[in-house]
């Protein structure tokens, strides 16, 4: 697989895939790697790949908040609120 | 400047995130707890030099993380270490292509995306050593920017990138060791 003249190749967009991903290249070098994941079918697999890792992994990793911190942290609050107003 | 009386309104509603932060950081819910209470109570003492309108999330995560950093972060002889030297690119997505489709025809990636459970991402993010644990939790966990990690952990943003690349690929090695011991995919080929 070759690259245009200005376009990225497999190894490029492979070193550039997580900053494209980050949405963090600037838009000169986005359209290279986008024009190439349109043109590559295995590019484009591994950036799917990826794409869906990063969301299942921000989505797998929540807590729920138990309440008593809730109410300890609004306490503290309050408590300074009157410590400076009182 | 922000008015202290609306910080409740305002600060509250991101306590579950900086909770979960917290945990990955500490990885001990007691030690959580207090991080983020004395996250709170610092991010309120401050609150009359928060500019309203600004970036308040990044603004509380960089409380958090230079309060973790200075109060809670283990005391080491060493610098823990990584060795990611030797992880390719692509590692995760390149080793699960390798193993075999299970009967039903599932590849080894689907099965790893579709099944990895909470606890094995939460435990494999707490494996990482704690600078490329807070690069990924804030890049991929909590959505922020380079810019923004760049302001929250006081590096420039080369520094960034860098931590995030390499976290990453530590993560993904992680992911595969967790996914092998849970039985996910096979062994045969896996964690070469």
């Amino acid at each position: 697989m070759g690259s245009g003249e200005s376009g990225a190749d497999c190894e490029e967009t492979v070193q550039r895939l997580y900053t494209y991903l980050d949405g963090e290249l600037t838009d000169e070098r986005r359209a290279e790697i986008k024009k190439h994941l349109d043109d590559c079918s295995p590019c484009l697999q591994a950036f799917d790949f990826e794409a869906e890792l990063r969301i299942v992994i921000a989505s797998k990793c929540k807590d729920h908040v138990p309440e008593h911190l809730i109410v300890r942290v609004r306490e503290v609050i309050a408590e300074e609120e009157r410590r400076s107003t009182g | 400047m922000a008015d202290r009386a609306r910080f409740s309104e305002l600060a509250m509603e991101h306590m579950p995130s900086l909770y979960t932060a917290a945990l990955r950081m500490t990885r001990n819910p007691a030690d959580a707890e207090d991080l983020v209470q004395e996250t709170f109570l610092k991010a309120y003492r401050a609150f009359d030099r928060f500019e309203e309108g600004t970036n308040l999330r990044a603004w509380l995560y960089k409380i958090l993380t230079n309060t973790f950093i200075n109060s809670y972060r283990a005391a080491k002889r060493r610098p823990e270490k990584a060795d990611v030297d030797d992880v390719e690119d692509l590692y995760l997505y390149r080793h699960l292509g390798e193993l075999q489709r299970d009967d039903l025809g599932r590849s080894a990636e689907d099965e790893v995306l579709d099944h990895i459970t909470d606890d094995e991402v939460k435990q494999a993010i707490e494996s990482l050593p704690e600078t490329f644990r807070i690069a990924v939790l804030l890049a991929d966990v909590e959505g922020f920017s380079y810019k923004e990690i760049a302001d929250i952990t006081d590096v420039p943003i080369g520094t960034v990138m860098s931590r995030i690349h390499r976290g990453r690929k530590a993560l993904q090695k992680a992911l595969l060791e967790y996914a092998v011991a849970g039985g996910l995919v096979g062994s045969s080929e896996a964690g070469r």
